[in-house]
């Protein structure tokens, strides 16, 4: 039996406990928000926050994160309207959208830990999040907005 | 709203799903037939195509009594905006407020709504005009009820905002009273429909309406094909052949049968080739959730004959091309003696060309979910084609097309791979061999590139000579390339008109010894559209080769390019070319519109300007589903060949830009998309399989080697210029840019894509 916290609420599992928590918020909770894209940390689709850290959900199991609070795309905001979520509007970033949940969470994750990172920065932390439609300059200035408030 | 860095040029100052429409309070969606034929101020091809064009607002629109309009998206949303901007055409005839507008997605039904297939850039193209007609049927039907309702002549009101004013009075009825009163009315005839002047449009044209599913898509809350729930689903992941043709010769499920929440193995029997639209077959595990489903496959063992494919080696297979490529081929356009005028050429330059099988690699991969119960089947896809899915489904299950509904998700990209609907057919199977129970297929990042429909491998073959003067007097363009077509019939041999119409045969320039030829090649996998499909090699090879004619002439290449296209004409192609299915008369080959587009990208990007030491700039230009797109490019290429792309400006002509912003976003990403191929897309095979697995062996651009801004120019039009595509013409042009201002930078020509590593030193 695995117990966590996924956005705020205490769960329990007692499948599988080598299921990555991807599978497990997709396919046991529902929550689908977080992406599945290569299942081997090379996209970045799955990114969630374990501990406000973010990390590929596709390649950490449901026993790694026993006893950890786990936010997803669906709890990053209540209202959807986290300063990232709100730049990425405004500035109308997404195509496809499938990898944008990903994207908001690792750039989130950055803004957490760097409230006014560099384009250096920027691309270091947001580099292993894949956008097969090309979005980056506008995920970049999207960073940028929610940094500066703007 | 306007996206960063992205303007409307003024060229003259210089130049759910969860059930649809028809619930209740929505008045309007009653039984009509639907009136095919719109009126058009021009002709397209879209009533050619399955479907043919609905424009009825009894089809497109219901309002319910508060006013909120609901319209219809017919299309399938991989990205590119359709799902918005076509409902967003209706709105403004509508003369809708867009807050008070929401869009439905319709299920697969190509005789209710028309033409569905979502692919080759033709959503704007051949549907503004019906959804401007179908918005401004339904406002002159809300006039004409409130005429009624008011005892007034129907001359004195007017719509609105949302709104029907009698003028004479001021008195107003909002749209929600109107609503059954006008759905009842009869559409107006289409020559008695009155479309807006531009002037009026509040939307088109505008750039301020934002995708409908923006805030889902930023909450997590938008659903694509992979996110469908359904109570008692299975969740199932396919063992299949690694080669083409292949078949299942043994397999043993004891292990995968123990792995915990594995319920049901099933063998899904293949198409041999070509086996178009149907699964490839294998051996498929369904469980209860999709990490048993990997974990049972892994466990399964599987023996496979391979089949007649199984030597497909893509070193063996470029030199064959190559080789083919240096014979004479069969000539597909031919003006003036090409081979008199190359032997008595004062100067002969020949390049040769090379690139590889790309695949789609859409964020989300393939997936569909199906339940096929009591003699129907619901299917929920990521599809760009919901009306073949649902004729495919209904002849595989052997039921009537009344009996199957394919309800279109979100696609996480598409690129053309979701045109295919083998996946869907695949779930379908599933769920008939597992008592009907919903079934889910998921197809791993591995899947998508072992077995994707890749597109073509082509090896060019360009032969220019020059006179004393430097001028070109002579083009001899071979193209030997495996054909879509061999997905579908045996054995095609050459590339069909289609691909030829795709940049060979349509080839601008006016040169007076013209010839083109196309070689036999055998297909070893499944081919199919990708993205701008044949352009891709067609302009990578002349687009490429105008710089080499430029060096060799000791020209400026983009002098050099405005030099070819010659006079302000239009092209008068060859009888076998297909202009993409539209009517030449609509969408001629303007060379002065090509022209401007390479002015307006040369002007925008300073061509010319000075540059730091290793740095250069790269043209190319090219017209692609009727659009015309030129791009320069700026590098970088550092002393151990890294390279980077500081700049990018691309000039669109799309004729009436209707959704500017989706406009920029496009020609954004295809700058991004055209990285990806020329540094790193490949997908090669050895003893028949491929050898790439995952995004590691693959590799597309990232952030931090993608350009920081791409500047997209828009030449302006009026509502009169048919708006042509834009999802795929910014890509084609993309990378012989790059490659151009890499020879700029470092006198390095690439001519074999990928780049690689062809730049270290």
């Amino acid at each position: 039996m695995v117990k966590l916290r996924v956005n705020g609420q205490e769960q329990s599992f007692d499948g599988d406990p080598s299921m990555p928590l991807l599978w497990y918020l997709r396919d046991e909770l529902g929550l689908t928000g977080t992406k599945y894209g290569c299942g081997a940390a090379l996209c970045g689709a799955c990114t969630v926050h374990i501990d406000g850290e973010a990390a590929r959900a596709c390649i950490t199991a449901v026993s790694d994160v026993g006893g950890r609070s786990v936010i997803t795309i669906e709890g990053l905001d209540p209202q959807g309207n986290h300063p990232v979520q709100k730049a990425w509007r405004a500035l109308n970033v997404p195509q496809c959208g499938y990898c944008q949940a990903g994207q908001i969470m690792q750039a989130a994750a950055l803004l957490a830990s760097n409230k006014n990172p560099s384009e250096d920065e920027i691309n270091s932390a947001m580099s292993g999040n894949i956008c097969r439609c090309g979005c980056y300059q506008r995920i970049t200035a999207a960073i940028k907005a929610a940094a500066t408030g703007a | 709203m306007r996206a960063l860095n992205a303007n409307l040029e003024n060229v003259s100052r210089r130049g759910f799903l969860k059930g649809l429409l028809a619930t209740g309070g929505l008045v309007v969606a009653a039984e009509f037939v639907p009136a095919r034929g719109a009126l058009a101020a021009y002709a397209t091809g879209a009533a050619k195509m399955t479907g043919g064009v609905v424009s009825d607002p009894h089809v497109f629109i219901a309002i319910d009594p508060s006013g909120l309009v609901t319209i219809v998206a017919h299309r399938a949303e991989m990205g590119t905006g359709s799902r918005t901007s076509l409902p967003m055409a209706v709105a403004d005839e509508l003369e809708a407020d867009w807050s008070r507008v929401k869009v439905v997605q319709s299920p697969g039904d190509e005789q209710k709504y028309g033409n569905q297939n979502t692919d080759g850039s033709r959503s704007m193209r051949h549907f503004i005009q019906p959804m401007r007609q179908c918005g401004a049927a339904m406002r002159q039907m809300l006039e004409t009820a409130a005429a009624q309702r008011w005892n007034v002549n129907v001359a004195e009101v007017q719509a609105q905002n949302h709104e029907i004013i009698h003028k004479p009075s001021g008195r107003k009825l909002g749209y929600g009273d109107l609503a059954a009163a006008a759905g009842a009315l009869p559409t107006p005839p289409a020559d008695q429909i009155k479309l807006k002047d531009e002037a009026q449009f509040r939307y088109l044209g505008k750039g301020n309406v934002q995708i409908v599913d923006l805030f889902d898509i930023t909450t997590g809350r938008a659903v694509y094909g992979i996110d469908i729930e359904l109570p008692g689903l299975k969740y199932a992941v396919i063992a299949r052949p690694p080669v083409m043709g292949g078949k299942l010769a043994s397999y043993d499920a004891a292990a995968a049968m123990k792995v915990p929440g594995v319920e049901k193995i099933v063998v899904i029997e293949g198409t041999p080739p070509p086996s178009k639209f149907q699964p490839v077959g294998g051996v498929a595990v369904v469980a209860r959730n999709t990490w048993a489903a990997l974990k049972g496959r892994d466990a399964l063992i599987v023996h496979w004959d391979d089949g007649p494919h199984a030597s497909y080696d893509s070193a063996a297979y470029r030199a064959q091309l190559e080789e083919t490529s240096r014979k004479p081929g069969k000539v597909v356009r031919n003006e003036g003696d090409a081979d008199k005028a190359l032997s008595e050429a004062a100067k002969t330059i020949t390049a040769e060309y090379y690139i590889p099988h790309l695949p789609h690699a859409t964020m989300e991969p393939p997936s569909a979910t199906a339940r096929v119960a009591n003699g129907k089947c619901e299917a929920w896809a990521a599809t760009q084609s919901p009306g073949t899915t649902r004729t495919e489904l209904a002849d595989k299950l052997g039921l009537k097309p009344e009996d199957v509904t394919v309800n279109v998700t979100l696609l996480g990209g598409g690129f053309g791979r979701k045109s295919k609907p083998d996946y869907v057919l695949e779930a379908a199977l599933l769920s008939r061999e597992t008592g009907g129970a919903p079934v889910k297929v998921v197809w791993t990042r591995e899947d998508d590139l072992h077995n994707d429909y890749l597109h073509t491998v082509s090896a060019e073959r360009i032969e220019a000579g020059l006179d004393a003067q430097g001028r070109v007097v002579a083009w001899r363009h071979r193209s030997v390339a495996p054909t879509i077509r061999a997905t579908f019939v045996p054995d095609p041999k050459f590339e069909q008109p289609g691909e030829i119409s795709q940049g060979l045969i349509d080839v601008p320039f006016a040169i007076a010894n013209l010839r083109c030829e196309v070689g036999e090649a055998e297909a070893h996998t499944r081919i199919g559209w990708f993205r701008s499909v044949s352009n891709i090699p067609h302009a990578f090879a002349v687009q490429s080769f105008v710089a080499e004619l430029a060096r060799a002439a000791q020209r400026d290449p983009k002098d050099m390019l405005i030099e070819l296209l010659g006079p302000a004409r239009k092209v008068q192609p060859p009888a076998e070319y297909t202009n993409y299915g539209d009517p030449l008369e609509t969408y001629p080959i303007d060379r002065a519109r090509l022209r401007r587009v390479v002015e307006l990208a040369a002007d925008k990007a300073e061509w010319g300007k000075k540059l730091p030491p290793r740095h250069g700039q790269g043209i190319a230009v090219h017209r692609c589903f009727l659009s015309y797109v030129a791009t320069v490019v700026e590098v970088a290429v550092d002393e151990k060949g890294g390279l980077s792309v500081p700049r990018v400006d691309t000039a669109i002509d799309c004729g009436f830009a209707a959704n500017p912003e989706r406009i920029y976003s496009q020609i954004e990403g295809a700058a991004v998309m055209g990285l990806s191929l020329a540094k790193y897309g490949e997908i090669s095979f050895k003893n028949g399989r491929v050898e790439q697995n995952n995004f590691d062996g693959f590799q597309v651009a990232r952030i931090d080697e993608s350009p920081p801004i791409t500047h997209v120019w828009v030449v302006p039009n009026s509502i009169d210029v048919p708006s042509s595509g834009v999802g795929e013409p910014g890509l084609p042009p993309f990378a012989p840019a790059l490659c151009n201002a890499i020879f700029a930078a470092t006198g390095r020509r690439i001519r074999r894509l990928p780049i690689g590593d062809q730049l270290a030193t």
